[in-house]
């Protein structure tokens, strides 16, 4: 079972190369990086079926024993995140591939785009799996400089100009993750996260702090948390939708899950819980104010994706094990959601050339199909009761009223209010865009081609289908939260004989 | 390879970083680019002296206990490499934003740009339909170059 660990980052890595090398034949670089993804997908199935049931699988890439060599860990977090993260890159390829015509100019050189995905699909792999702290720092760069190359395809003057200032936040992110791996090797000589987790116990107070603040900075700017988060709603909605869906989606995920990772593994405690929940409740106010403001699709759903982040970090800065679970679930319900989002953006896009609520109207008429997707999607995302989204918040409001106290009370009252005005903010989308009189006619353009509405149809149908099985999936993610907690089976996994 | 931490060298850190913070918050991008850099230079340094110093780590050459601590070097070396990765791309960037507008300057973003336009028109945002005409869309309006805007006194 361990030798399938690395392939969820070695398919993706031989994918892009094969896609390379096909740049000129189109239909087998789909046919690769279709099934590359595919089997990527089985994997992480079979990998979640293992943690689950026989606890983490450990792979030591070169046969070197952990502390010294690189470590692949998947346990049921990882498992959990490669699963979800598989199934949202692999829909949203097929949309892509659906697309295909519309990305097509004259100066697009579009044969990057298949090796580009499957780096950055390789990237939140290996981020995922990663089991030391440099491994992740090189796993961030991977998938930071294909997302470079992705928000800037085309190198048109709005992208350029959004593209430079994405790029140089992450580039001062990955800076600062750099400066805290620096610290942390000089201060405890390892940067095995299990090694680590044993060694950061013998650390004085204050160097400790020190490096978790650092490590929270690096990635807080990569999760977009409140106030690290300007970058996002102004980079995102410019570049492709089936870019800006899967970046939505999984990029800042993987800053959530590198929290997850590090604030439980390292400095376990409750630390910077205040901490956390401030800035928690902060990023789910502000960026919902923002979507309020907004009239543009795209960059409303930006921030609402802000917005939501504040919930996951909600659940973490609680530090208990149902709001690790809440957390964890809601991680998983929004990659799926938010992803969905703007594939649908993206169709409308497609149908009706604009984005912007002003022009947009009637289209529940036009499209009742389109009108079907955007309001279970936008209904998921407010948390209307059947739909996973509802279970996500009712978990992490449950988890901070199970802590009580003034702070965990107050973000109760935020996550709610924040709710609340997703909710507003899709009906209002919705009552623009769909229900009034159209105020411009929408000029009926060819049929949206099948793939890209399938695509989207069984990314809202995964996001539906979170309901059926979340009695199953709420195992899996107590399990994770547990294990998480507890940080034995993580640390005994990855050093069997004890720590050196 | 000896590299014994002393002051010199963290006070050779905190200026390379220093300089590349503040040039860091430069708008034009090939200055950007220099203090990305300088940045990078610094925390390389920074890595390399969080290892032990000593001689060159080859068994049977060095003993164990004189030998320099290698995962730092090997950490900066991955580190040089995407350090030149990332510069060589912005690199790119700053070209083509030079090649599109003649300029390698980051402009505002939107929500700057309407927020101007609206402080000129001494205007408050209206209702909740947007508020705004669509002559006023950002996406519809050029904004005038760089050069056009200092040519006007503007920039």
């Amino acid at each position: 079972m361990t030798a399938l660990v690395p392939l969820p980052v070695l398919l993706p890595l031989l994918g892009a190369a094969l896609t390379l090398l096909l740049a000129k034949w189109p239909v087998p670089q789909r046919v690769v990086s279709v099934s590359c993804l595919a089997t990527t997908l089985v994997v992480a199935v079979l990998l979640l079926v293992h943690a689950y049931r026989y606890g983490p699988a450990v792979v030591q890439i070169g046969a070197w024993p952990a502390p010294v060599g690189i470590v692949l860990v998947a346990d049921q977090l990882a498992a959990l995140m490669l699963v979800v993260s598989s199934a949202v890159t692999l829909c949203v390829l097929l949309y892509s591939i659906g697309q295909g015509q519309a990305e097509t100019g004259e100066s697009a050189p579009l044969a990057i785009f298949h090796p580009t995905y499957l780096v950055l699909t390789a990237g939140v792999t290996n981020a995922f799996l990663a089991g030391d702290l440099f491994n992740l720092f090189v796993s961030f760069e991977m998938l930071l400089a294909a997302s470079f190359v992705l928000i800037t395809l085309n190198g048109t003057r709005l992208r350029i100009r959004t593209g430079s200032t994405y790029v140089v936040v992450n580039v001062l992110a990955s800076m600062i993750f750099l400066i805290s791996v620096g610290l942390v090797y000089a201060a405890t000589g390892t940067l095995n996260l299990a090694h680590l987790a044993a060694r950061f116990d013998g650390l004085p107070e204050g160097v400790r702090l020190s490096l978790q603040l650092m490590l929270l900075l690096a990635f807080g700017i990569k999760a977009a948390v409140f106030p690290l988060s300007a970058w996002l709603p102004d980079s995102y909605p410019t570049a492709p939708a089936p870019v800006t869906a899967v970046f939505a989606g999984l990029l800042t995920k993987v800053g959530v899950y590198a929290i997850i990772r590090t604030q439980t593994l390292l400095f376990p405690g409750e630390q910077a819980g205040k901490l956390l929940m401030v800035v928690a409740g902060l990023t789910m106010l502000v960026g919902i104010l923002g979507a309020v403001a907004q009239s543009d699709l795209k960059r409303l759903f930006s921030f609402t994706l802000v917005s939501h982040i504040g919930y996951m970090i909600f659940g973490v800065g609680l530090s208990t094990v149902a709001g690790l679970v809440g957390a964890i679930f809601y991680v998983v319900h929004h990659i799926t959601i938010q992803t969905t989002l703007f594939l649908v953006a993206g169709l409308i896009e497609q149908r009706t050339g604009s984005t912007d609520l002003r022009r947009l109207g009637g289209l529940a008429r036009v499209t009742p199909l389109l009108g079907v997707l955007f309001f279970v999607s936008a209904m998921n995302l407010a948390g209307i009761p059947p739909f996973s989204g509802f279970l996500g918040k009712l978990g992490l409001l449950q988890a901070g009223v199970a802590v009580g106290g003034v702070l965990p009370w107050t973000l109760v009252a935020v996550g709610t209010l924040t709710s609340l005005l997703t909710l507003y903010v899709a009906s209002r989308v919705w009552n623009l865009a769909f229900w009034r009189t159209p105020c411009q006619t929408v000029e009926p353009t060819a049929p949206l081609p099948a793939l890209t509405v399938g695509a989207t149809v069984a990314l809202v149908a995964l996001g539906v289908s979170l309901t059926v099985v979340a009695g199953p999936l709420f195992d899996v993610t107590t399990g994770a939260a547990v294990d998480l907690r507890d940080r034995t089976p993580y640390i005994h996994a990855v050093l069997p004989d004890g720590p050196p | 390879m000896s590299a014994d931490a002393n002051l010199v060298s963290f006070v050779a850190i905190g200026v390379l970083v220093g300089c590349g913070v503040t040039l860091l918050l430069e708008r034009s991008l090939s200055r950007v680019l220099l203090g990305i850099i300088l940045i990078g230079n610094g925390v390389n340094l920074l890595i390399i002296f969080g290892g032990r110093s000593g001689r060159a780590p080859i068994a049977g050459v060095t003993e164990p206990e004189r030998m320099s601590d290698t995962l730092p070097q090997a950490m900066v070396l991955t580190a040089i490499v995407i350090t030149f990765g990332f510069t060589a791309f912005l690199l790119a960037i700053s070209y083509r934003s030079w090649y599109l507008t003649g300029d390698d300057e980051v402009p505002d973003d939107l929500e700057d740009q309407q927020i101007v336009r609206r402080a000129a028109r001494k205007e408050v945002s209206t209702a909740d339909l947007g508020g705004e005409p669509p002559e006023s869309d950002p996406e519809q309006v050029d904004v005038p170059a760089p050069w056009q805007r200092r040519e006007e006194g503007l920039g």
